[in-house]
């Protein structure tokens, strides 16, 4: 198996630990995978505002590379997922939209046929790779521990660009790769909310709410950790938690957010210091003081 | 049992009740078993309770066709029109289909919420045009190409689908909402409208147009795909290119922008700073904790931009875009 590889800006700034992990778990699965170096930034939605266009342009052209290469695009960020998938869907289902963006890739030698798809880590491993599979590399039995899937909302809305009808799995992937650990899923109604990074600058009372909310509601329903396989929410969830809970809750809630590679990464023998935990804002020493020592390793 | 007869299916519903005059008023579920039929509706199904099983069931409907607006509520936690969701596409034998009154809105009964909120924010945009010059004689006349884009956002039938799983909404009653900005944005994208300036300027302020989380929420859950957030978005720029840009949204934007033209790549700490505004001492210094903890960590990103090999490649795009949209 091997990807063409888009980490997204927030793995290759604010939580290097997610590329960290990322790569160790990678290896570990006999996963190949090729850095697209010359992509640029999907523009998070955020681009789109100003000019839609030129927002799909960048992301065909980050399409594109990976043709080139001949490979899919695997990526490690929902917000990256989602506004990659709604690119791709706006050129698919319109040749002339697309045979104009091509023309302003032209100067490149860059031309996209519409064959290259873009996919999370999440997904590549539930439909490609094998919940079985993975599970033949996991030395570490998490049960007894309980975490709370965080999805970020560009991995499972708008349901139409992400192919939730082909493929129903990616519904409840997050749900599945968890419980594949051994670990017990969280059942809580946060799992598809939002995080409230992209207001966290705008309306900070509200934002902090949100994550004071989310991550309050998980905790007491017994949750030891919280997976994210989306960056941005773990830059909020964890970057602003304890703010937002001395403003919200007026005690701390303590719960550690994991990127969904470092719980992958417990779970395949890794130290918590090889998976960057000792680089999270939320202290992750009580989890990893809960995971018992790799059998075997 | 002769093998020709069929045996009836039979659905079973979870249904959030709630009687204000009750001695002690309190929410509850009850739970319904109802035989079906397999082209039922949600809305077939409720009715059918209400009618044969609990006439004190109350819910709101009317039109049973995706018109008048009536029926939005949850269905297993989502928003919906329960009259243009067929049963069987949230349900299958055996299984509890759940099903509360739509959120964000005080309910008034069972799985009827006051709609007073929804109103108030529809007239606060003002959703009526305001023609500016001389009165025509007969009727204000627009060419059909200035008006098609509008097609979409007046498809809305205002059942309140989207409020009820606003995001923001649930943290923030005050922010006027997905609904409300989506008759707004009718109003300002309408050729005939003389007030476009003062309504932008409006909605630049607080719990307008920046408050949006951009969660996509309400483009999910809209049964008529009138997709309010995507209207956000366009009125956003369309407040900037009007000149309204001393927002923190508006730095916000232009800051990512004006990062990818650069290097191609997103420079986190720069738009950490840009958005706050550089002269904004006390926001950069309520920022500082977080940065400096960022920092201890080895996790601050360098406020020099992380330039890709081929940004010049990509700054050639995008000029070539912003000539073109001129």
């Amino acid at each position: 198996m091997k990807y063409a590889f888009w980490p997204g800006c927030v793995a290759l700034g604010g939580t290097p630990e997610l590329y960290q992990s990322t790569k160790l778990v990678l290896g570990k699965l006999g996963i190949e995978v090729e850095e697209l170096t010359n992509a640029t930034c999907t523009g998070a939605g955020v681009l789109q505002e100003k000019n839609r266009k030129l927002g799909d342009t960048l992301n065909v052209r980050t399409f594109a590379q990976a043709e080139q290469m001949g490979l899919p695009i695997m990526t490690i960020c929902s917000t990256c997922q989602g506004t990659m998938a709604q690119a791709q869907l706006a050129v698919i289902k319109d040749d002339g939209y697309l045979a104009d963006i091509n023309k302003d890739l032209a100067a490149e030698g860059l031309e996209y046929h519409g064959e290259t798809v873009t996919k999370h880590l999440l997904w590549i491993l539930v439909e490609e790779y094998g919940l079985e599979n993975l599970k033949k590399h996991f030395v570490r039995d998490l049960s007894g521990l309980k975490f709370a899937p965080f999805y970020g909302c560009y991995l499972i809305r708008p349901s139409d660009a992400l192919g939730f009808a082909e493929v129903p799995e990616r519904e409840t992937s997050l749900e599945r790769v968890i419980e594949s650990t051994g670990a017990e899923v969280v059942d809580f109604k946060g799992a598809r909310a939002c995080c409230g990074l992209p207001i966290l600058f705008i309306n900070q009372n509200n934002s902090l709410k949100m994550v004071a909310t989310h991550t309050g509601t998980a905790k007491d329903l017994g949750a030891d950790a919280m997976v994210t396989p989306c960056p941005l929410c773990h830059l909020n969830l964890d970057g602003y938690q304890g703010k937002a809970a001395k403003k919200n809750r007026g005690s701390a809630v303590d719960l550690p957010i994991l990127h969904l590679p470092q719980m992958l990464g417990l779970a395949m023998g890794f130290t918590p210091k090889e998976l960057g935990m000792n680089k999270h804002m939320v202290s992750t020493s009580r989890l990893q003081e809960q995971v018992v020592s790799p059998a075997g390793v | 049992m002769p093998a020709t007869v069929p045996t009836k299916l039979k659905a079973n519903l979870r249904v959030q009740r709630f009687d204000p005059e009750s001695e002690r008023p309190e929410t509850f579920y009850q739970d319904y078993e109802v035989e079906v039929e397999d082209w039922f509706t949600v809305l077939d199904a409720l009715i059918k309770i209400r009618e044969e099983i609990d006439g004190t069931l109350s819910l709101r409907c009317a039109c049973r066709a995706s018109i008048c607006g009536s029926c939005a509520m949850r269905v297993n936690g989502q928003a919906k029109l329960v009259c243009k969701t067929k049963l069987d596409s949230v349900w299958s034998p055996g299984e509890t289909v759940i099903i509360d009154p739509p959120g964000n809105m005080p309910v008034i009964t069972d799985l009827v919420a006051d709609f007073k909120p929804f109103w108030d924010k529809i007239r606060q945009v003002q959703p009526y045009l305001q023609p500016t010059g001389p009165e025509p004689v007969a009727e204000y006349l627009a060419p059909n190409e200035d008006m098609v884009h509008l097609a979409g956002v007046m498809n809305c039938i205002m059942c309140g689908a989207c409020v009820s799983d606003c995001t923001v909404l649930e943290v923030d009653d005050r922010f006027i909402g997905p609904a409300a900005l989506a008759k707004a944005y009718r109003f300002v994208a309408d050729p005939r409208d003389g007030k476009k300036k003062e309504r932008l300027e409006a909605l630049n302020g607080d719990t307008g147009i920046w408050d949006c989380t951009r969660c996509m929420q309400c483009v999910e859950v809209c049964p008529k795909d009138v997709a309010p957030m995507e209207r956000i978005m366009v009125m956003r720029d369309q407040a900037i290119e009007e000149g309204f840009s001393g927002t923190v949204g508006a730095r916000h934007t232009e800051s990512v922008y004006n990062s990818v033209k650069r290097s191609g790549r997103l420079n986190e700490t720069r738009l950490a700073i840009e958005s706050v505004g550089v002269m904004n001492i006390p926001g950069q210094l309520a920022m500082a904790p977080v940065g400096v903890r960022a920092l201890l960590k080895g996790k601050m990103p360098s406020p020099i931009d992380h330039k890709i090999p081929s940004k010049d490649a990509v700054k050639k795009i995008v000029e070539k875009s912003e000539e073109t949209s001129k």
